[in-house]
């Protein structure tokens, strides 16, 4: 209603105005100065980082510098201790476009490699948190008994527990995606029993009275009330499941030696000193977890719309 | 229309009754030590009557109304829903019940809310669709189909869930301070309409309010009761006639029926604290 009413008022301004104000109303401009204040914080902790290494190659080589040269040679180091956003970019550059996808050496490559078993790994988890929220909410000794567990399973250090279930899942004959899934399953699951078992308890006690007097049995009150209230719920727990799946699939690759994925190349980097390979895995990661959560969110808005709740 | 229908009841007695309680008593077990809900309650409500309950929070009112719908469990006495027991009741979905709040199902448009019953009970779909649009031109909601709750007012949602009570086959409808969350206007205009729509429906309706006004000038038969222990102090069978314009609520009958009323609840200390 308010937005039908303003628009004739914004179209009848200059429209240069029109577009500055609107930037500056909206996310844009924040945005935009934030990423430009975190980009120049970290050129100048590329330079700081990376200065005593070079100092010290200035003084073996007995090269005398300006303040120029040692910028310019901080940002420009083979195994920086901090590398420069620019030598990122051109990593991420040059081993997603400029590389097959299908090649070992691609990112891309190792990001659905990852991605399949996060994908995976949040299937199972948000099915099984889904099933032990049904369990729980209509069963009281599952209540009391299952949610305990549930709380401790997530107390446990999932790097100290990812080994054994790989060793152990290993030594029954399951190799390759699934192990590394059921990592994800293991901390996806969580999420989504909480926000499940407090969205299918949402219902208001009318409601639940109304669907009493109807004498409707547990299954139709569980299709036609619980779960349809507990869609909001589910949502915003699939947001933070999906984080962690992947979160689970990256820790998952770390203690086998997997050959292939995101969390083989922050490996390999580390080992290597490869700083440069290291944070462009990085930030395939954090812009793959954007995707997914982004992939989310707009299937909660259409759910929404089509349960008319999006106003 | 002016004939007097004053005494509608000795017709309704000769027929079984929709209520009977004798004995009837619900004491809950509260940390507090128990608390007596309601206490040897003896009435029986018969075929098509208006019944109001009155008296002050915690009379039981709405206690009684849940024990006939099957939503409490009375510790005394025996009750009779339509002759039988009121889970038997229930499970032959013999009322429908009208809550303080619509409560509909936000994600569900005013149609599909007031097919919900039906979609339960299992209509056949040809029938759903009919008895939706049935309903909702009893309750002057025709038109309003595929808006969602939200869409609507306060009033307008309480009609809906005042359809969604009749669109199935019961022959009782339990209201329970259906319209007290609505300002004056809005409740004067509703009691209107359910009076004409009871007049229609031929239903028997039990109401609970607080409004001595909503009470005289719904029924043909008050139901005054006071707390601790929720009790019936008083049963009015109104002399008013079945046909009653706003302006019923000035003449002198109404107002001397209003009277005893207010002296029942005063009688039950229903005032004092």
């Amino acid at each position: 209603m308010r937005t039908s009413a303003a628009a004739p008022v914004a179209a009848a301004a200059p429209q240069q105005e029109g577009v500055l104000s609107r930037l500056a109303a909206g996310n844009t401009l924040p945005i935009v100065i934030v990423v430009a204040a975190i980009v120049v914080a970290w050129y100048g902790f590329a330079v700081y980082l990376n200065m005593p290494w070079q100092l010290g190659v200035y003084e073996r080589s007995g090269t005398t510098w300006t303040f120029a040269d040692l910028v310019r040679d901080t940002l420009a180091q083979e195994r920086p201790v901090l590398p420069s956003p620019h030598q990122v970019f051109a990593e991420m550059w040059r081993t997603t476009v400029e590389v097959a996808p299908t090649s070992r050496r691609s990112l891309l490559y190792h990001a659905w490699v990852t991605l399949s078993s996060t994908l995976l790994g949040f299937a199972l988890g948000t099915l099984l948190g889904i099933l032990l929220a049904v369990f729980i909410v209509h069963n009281r000794a599952m209540d009391k008994s299952v949610m305990p567990w549930v709380v401790a399973s997530q107390t446990i250090p999932i790097l100290a527990i990812a080994p054994m279930i790989i060793v152990v899942l290993n030594a029954v004959g399951l190799t390759g995606l699934l192990p590394k899934a059921l990592i994800s399953t293991y901390l996806s699951f969580f999420p989504v029993v909480v926000g499940m078992v407090k969205g299918l308890r949402s219902p208001e006690p009318i409601q639940l009275d109304l669907m009493r007097t109807y004498s409707a049995s547990a299954a139709q009150t569980f299709w036609k009330l619980r779960w349809p209230s507990a869609m909001p719920y589910l949502f915003t727990s699939l947001k933070v499941a999906v984080a962690i799946s992947l979160v689970g699939a990256i820790v998952g690759e770390l203690p086998t030696g997997a050959v292939a994925g995101l969390g083989a190349r922050l490996l390999a980097g580390s080992y290597y000193g490869q700083t440069v390979q290291i944070w462009s895995a990085l930030f395939m990661a954090a812009a793959l977890a954007a995707i997914l959560v982004a992939v989310i969110g707009a299937g909660h808005r259409m759910v929404l719309k089509r349960m008319g709740m999006a106003q | 229309m002016n004939a007097p229908a004053s005494h509608i009841e000795p017709a309704v007695q000769t027929l079984a009754p929709v209520i009977e309680a004798s004995g009837l008593g619900l004491t809950f077990a509260t940390n507090d030590g128990p608390v007596n809900a309601l206490s040897s309650v003896d009435l029986a409500i018969g075929k098509g009557e208006f019944v109001s309950f009155i008296g002050p929070s915690g009379c039981g009112k709405t206690t009684f109304l849940r024990v006939i719908a099957d939503l409490e469990q009375p510790t005394e006495g025996t009750i009779l829903v339509n002759g039988m027991s009121p889970r038997a009741a229930r499970q032959a979905r013999a009322y429908g019940y009208v809550f303080q709040a619509a409560g509909l199902f936000p994600w569900r448009t005013i149609e599909r809310n007031v097919a919900l019953p039906l979609e339960i009970m299992g209509y056949p779909r040809r029938e759903v669709d009919e008895r939706i649009a049935r309903t909702l031109a009893l309750v002057n909601l025709t038109g309003f189909e595929k808006k969602f709750p939200w869409q609507l007012s306060g009033g307008m949602q309480q009609r809906a869930s005042i359809a969604r009570a009749l669109a199935f086959d019961a022959d009782l409808l339990l209201m329970d301070e259906p319209f007290g969350a609505l300002d004056e206007i809005v409740r004067d205009h509703l009691n209107e309409q359910l009076l004409e729509l009871w007049a229609r429906t031929q239903k028997t309706i039990c109401f609970v309010t607080h409004s001595i006004p909503e009470a005289v000038y719904l029924s043909t038969k008050i139901v005054v009761m006071s707390p601790r222990p929720g009790r019936v102090t008083d049963v009015i069978h109104s002399t008013l006639p079945r046909e009653r314009p706003l302006d019923i609520r000035e003449s002198p009958e109404f107002l001397s029926i209003a009277a005893r009323v207010r002296e029942g609840l005063r009688s039950g200390h229903g005032y004092e604290d």
